[in-house]
């Protein structure tokens, strides 16, 4: 049952083929099993998973479940999960458990899913790799000496294994379509405001969006469907209703109008992945779509523009932890200064330091208007471009990394070279328009992802456009050979 | 040498909404430590703040009252500091938009002369928790009831030349929150809190002198007091040749002085920026609108009408209206009397005198508040109206209000029981006139022999005789007759 989407597990649960206890005991197994090499997972809750399985079992028994009713997920370790512990990735929050749940969470729970357990990622989602969690690295499922991506990288990890068949996970400059593209499976970063951060521990709040890792489109429509909406806890989430995004994932894409970013074919990009890109806007050709040329003049500035909006909101977010209320507090500390410093100091990687010092620098006095305030301009330059870019086409799409998987320690100590993975996809970021990825095909046996981007609120069109290629390829059925349904368990 | 005192005052007053600024916590003072802290005001991780309209309502209400520009959009900025009692590590204020732009306040000086005070912004805040010293040997407590209380804090331009100047705007400001109905006012609880920017420059100088800044005044007599120490310091230290230093100073009112606390050096980079957790304020003019027609009677509203309809003197409307209570149940005591005609203008004046004299005294003895007093307005006019028909004299009212504080009763029932009644029949006072003259054969001769001054005599005895509720005027009159011969 592994290599089953969540919409065919829907299916089956719904024809009584399995119930809810055996398919999640069974992915129960599948994650103790891979834990050792894949490191996904930083929590498994297998005790709540089980009642939350046979609460589950009880409803379709009763004829009362829903559309989500049993199917098993995992959340991103960033999601605060109530009498779990929610780490985000650090040793400062180690020793945290969360006494409320997530938005998204509360939702999703609401919706009658089963939480298998809160996935590996970047400290506090700073990082392109998965290198920098507290918990060490995570594995990709296609080669175990390379990174999944990151910062959502055990999601990525745990979906493309087929050990969760589906994962919330956030993107701030990249941090699901990267990971999605760099294991093989579909990640989705909606609209900013789409869905509400409240309980997703901040990072780059400005930048910040939930979202979901998944097999297919269809996955991706049907759970953010569920998780999406306005929430009076988040100011800055939209009060816009939400569309039924399964409802048109067939729609034709005749007409479709696609834009293909002349920038980002310019340079840095790997042959090999253009070649890839080349072929899928084939098929969408062969769809009825037509392909035009856009120009988003302002977009090569996103990656210093991100870094530094980027670090600058993460200085003032990470405040708070300073070993007062809760997480880690050095011993024994000798006055105020240095419970701040040897808490905050011990407590945080280098990775968070570095961009924590970064911010503190773009946001000091004599500093702000030359950093802070430009990059807040350069932001405003890259919303038009790609406002005017909405005008003329659908959807851009173009590759979501430049690369394949590289070697874990590869970039690690280059942090210029690990911000570039972001190029293709801080755009969207900075303009809050929604992106996803999809598995295109692989290079050095390793995949690689087509990203799909569009208009603020056009989510159902970027998954209606995705499924229709998912329905013509079968890139995104493909399994690591490791974790093939019969392997594991 | 004569030098000139500039002061310049930032006061936060908070906002008495039912719950915290950017939580749903309450606000109420005095409950048990962080019992009404939730996980907003806690800065748990993922927590996100949500704007308490009611506190931009209030916001809005005081920048009408002072005649100010309400910013059509502005914004929450992050003031980034560490402290144990700011959980967040940083502060949410405003920054560069504040909701409030430039309004003023206009003062009335020693010599009766009007002064306008500028107003340079008004902006919205939260207020840090507290730091618990007191019990904790060698460890400090954390309070975080008042993280998150709203404030507003007004700033003021460097307009006062005094430090009784500073107290009378302070003042104003504080009876203004209170007539909107936006702040308690309470100082003692802080409620009510100001810091003083104070500099010296000589007499006929363009440029300002260098500033210290005052923090932690609560009183009205302190910021008198640490303006004046703080003046007096600056002058000392220039004249001894030295310089002024730009630093924050801390007001210490057991040892009546400012003493450092930090130096411009020091000063924290608080590295503003939008909160991007929160939108822009947005208001339009119809909002502006429908708050300006919920505006009350503002004081100098009042007082100028005091002046124009009652033909009050000033000084007496601007005593009347320093707050809206006092100033309401003077209009409650006119209502009383004249009903919907306007009094005379002996009747307001003698409304007023007893309203700000006598039952002043009196709420002032008990520690009360004009809306607890023990006489209502309908009694006071009650008593008021007694001494206009002369039933009884000025002097026994008094005795008659202090019967009526004491057994809340109305004047009539205690003039009835005391049998305090002013005596007006003629033939009754002549009687006592007549027996006070029988009685003191040797002071009427001196009289009648040209020592005027013993009338004063005769008139006492009488008084004496009647136990003071001979009216006054007659008896004047009578005594100077039957004296004659």
């Amino acid at each position: 049952m592994h290599h089953l989407t969540l919409a065919e597990l829907a299916r089956k649960l719904r024809a009584k083929e399995f119930s809810v206890t055996e398919l999640t005991k069974s992915l129960l197994g599948r994650i103790d099993a891979s834990q050792p090499t894949l490191n996904a997972f930083i929590t498994v809750t297998a005790e709540a998973a089980m009642s939350q399985a046979k609460a589950a079992d009880g409803l379709f028994a009763a004829g009362k479940a829903g559309p989500l009713t049993g199917l098993p997920l995992a959340h991103k370790d960033i999601f605060c999960t109530q009498g779990v512990k929610t780490s985000c990735g650090s040793k400062m929050l180690d020793n945290f458990v969360s006494p409320y749940d997530a938005t998204v969470v509360e939702k999703l729970n609401a919706a009658g899913m089963v939480t298998l357990g809160k996935t590996n990622m970047d400290e506090f989602a700073m990082g392109s790799s998965n290198e920098t969690s507290f918990y060490g690295p995570v594995k990709n499922p296609w080669d175990l000496s390379l990174v999944p991506g990151g910062s959502s990288g055990g999601s990525a990890a745990a979906v493309a294994a087929r050990i969760a068949p589906i994962a919330t996970a956030t993107d701030t400059g990249g941090s699901i379509r990267q990971p999605a593209s760099l294991c093989g499976v579909t990640g989705i970063k909606p609209t900013y405001g789409r869905v509400s951060r409240y309980g997703m521990i901040a990072f780059a709040s400005s930048l910040d969006q939930g979202g979901l890792i998944s097999q297919s489109a269809e996955d991706a429509a049907m759970v953010l469907q569920a998780m999406s909406g306005f929430d009076p806890r988040d100011s800055t989430s939209v009060d816009a209703p939400v569309p039924n995004y399964v409802d048109t994932l067939n729609a034709p894409l005749t007409g479709l109008r696609i834009g293909l970013i002349a920038e980002f074919f310019e340079k840095g990009l790997d042959a090999s992945v253009e070649k890839l890109i080349r072929d899928a806007l084939e098929v969408y050709e062969k769809l009825g779509a037509t392909l035009v040329d856009v120009k988003l003049p302002s977009l090569p500035l996103s990656v210093p523009t991100y870094y530094v909006v980027a670090p600058a909101e993460c200085s003032s977010n990470l405040a708070r932890f300073d070993g007062v209320r809760y997480g880690y507090r050095a011993k024994d500390p000798k006055d105020l200064m240095d419970l701040y410093k040897r808490s905050r100091g011990e407590g945080f990687g280098a990775e968070v330091k570095r961009r924590i010092m970064t911010g503190t620098y773009v946001l000091s006095a004599g500093y702000y208007d030359a950093y802070y305030l430009k990059a807040q301009r350069v932001r405003q330059l890259i919303n038009q471009d790609f406002k005017r870019a909405f005008a003329e086409v659908d959807v851009l799409i173009g590759p979501t990394a430049p690369d394949v998987a590289f070697a874990i320690g590869s970039k690690s100590s280059d942090p210029i070279q690990m911000y570039l993975n972001d190029i293709y996809t801080i755009g969207a970021n900075l303009a809050g328009v929604p992106a996803l990825s999809i598995p295109c095909g692989f290079v050095r046996d390793l995949p690689v992802g087509l990203q799909i981007c569009g208009a603020h609120f056009a989510e159902a069109k970027l998954l209606n456009v995705a499924h229709a290629y998912q329905k013509e390829t079968d890139w995104h059925r493909q399994i690591p050979a490791a974790y093939l349904p019969e392997k594991l368990s | 040498m004569t030098w000139e005192t500039v002061i310049g005052l930032e006061i936060h007053a908070q906002l008495s909404t039912r719950t915290k600024i950017f939580s749903g916590s309450p606000t109420a003072y005095g409950a048990a430590p962080n019992s009404q802290a939730n996980l907003v005001d806690l800065a748990y991780p993922g927590v996100l703040p949500v704007l308490n309209t009611e506190a931009v309502r209030m916001a809005v209400k005081f920048g009408l009252a002072v005649g100010a520009a309400i910013a059509e959009r502005s914004v929450f900025a992050r003031k980034n500091y560490f402290y144990p009692d700011l959980p967040k590590g940083y502060q949410i204020s405003q920054y560069e938009l504040p909701i409030v732009g430039k309004g003023h306040m206009d003062i009335v000086l020693d010599d009766g002369t009007k002064k306008r005070v500028g107003i340079t912004r008004a902006h919205l805040e939260e207020d840090a928790g507290k730091s618990l010293h007191e019990g904790l040997p060698k460890q400090s407590g954390i309070d975080l009831n008042r993280a998150g209380t709203p404030l507003i804090e007004i700033v003021s331009e460097p307009d006062m030349r005094s430090a009784k100047e500073a107290v009378a705007y302070l003042k104003k400001v504080h009876t203004l929150v209170r007539y909107l109905e936006i702040c308690d006012g309470n100082m003692q609880e802080g409620s009510f809190r100001c810091d003083a920017n104070v500099s010296v420059r000589k007499v006929g100088a363009e440029k300002f002198g260098t500033r210290a800044e005052i923090k932690n005044i609560n009183s009205f007599r302190y910021v008198e007091k640490a303006i004046n120490f703080e003046v007096a310091r600056q002058i000392d230290v220039i004249e001894s040749g030295g310089k002024v230093v730009q630093e924050t100073r801390l007001w210490d009112p057991d040892k009546g002085e400012t003493r450092s606390m930090r130096s411009k050096e020091e000063a924290n980079d608080y590295r503003y920026f939008p909160d991007p957790d929160l939108l822009p304020v947005e208001i339009d003019a119809a909002y502006i609108g429908s708050i300006k027609a919920t505006l009350p009677e503002l004081p100098d509203e009042k007082a100028a009408r005091f002046v124009m309809a009652y033909d009050l003197s000033s000084y007496d409307a601007t005593v009347l209206t320093s707050s809206k209570e006092l100033g309401a149940y003077y209009d409650d005591v006119i209502k009383a009397i004249a009903g919907d005609k306007l009094p005379s203008k002996e009747q307001a004046k003698l409304a007023a005198n007893w309203v700000a004299g006598s039952l002043a005294a009196a709420l002032n003895e008990h520690n009360l508040e004009i809306t607890g007093s023990r006489i209502d307005a309908v009694r006071l006019a009650g008593l008021l109206g007694r001494i206009a028909d002369n039933t009884i004299s000025g002097k026994i009212a008094k005795d008659v209000f202090e019967a009526m504080w004491a057994e809340g009763k109305d004047a009539d029932a205690i003039i009835e029981s005391k049998g305090l009644k002013q005596i007006t029949d003629t033939g009754a006072i002549e009687k006592a006139i007549d027996e006070v003259m029988a009685k003191n054969p040797g002071q009427l001769a001196d009289y009648r022999a040209g020592k005027d001054k013993l009338f004063g005599f005769f008139v006492g005895q009488v008084m004496k005789a009647t136990g003071g509720k001979a009216n006054p005027a007659q008896l004047n009159d009578l005594l100077k007759k039957k004296l004659a011969g």
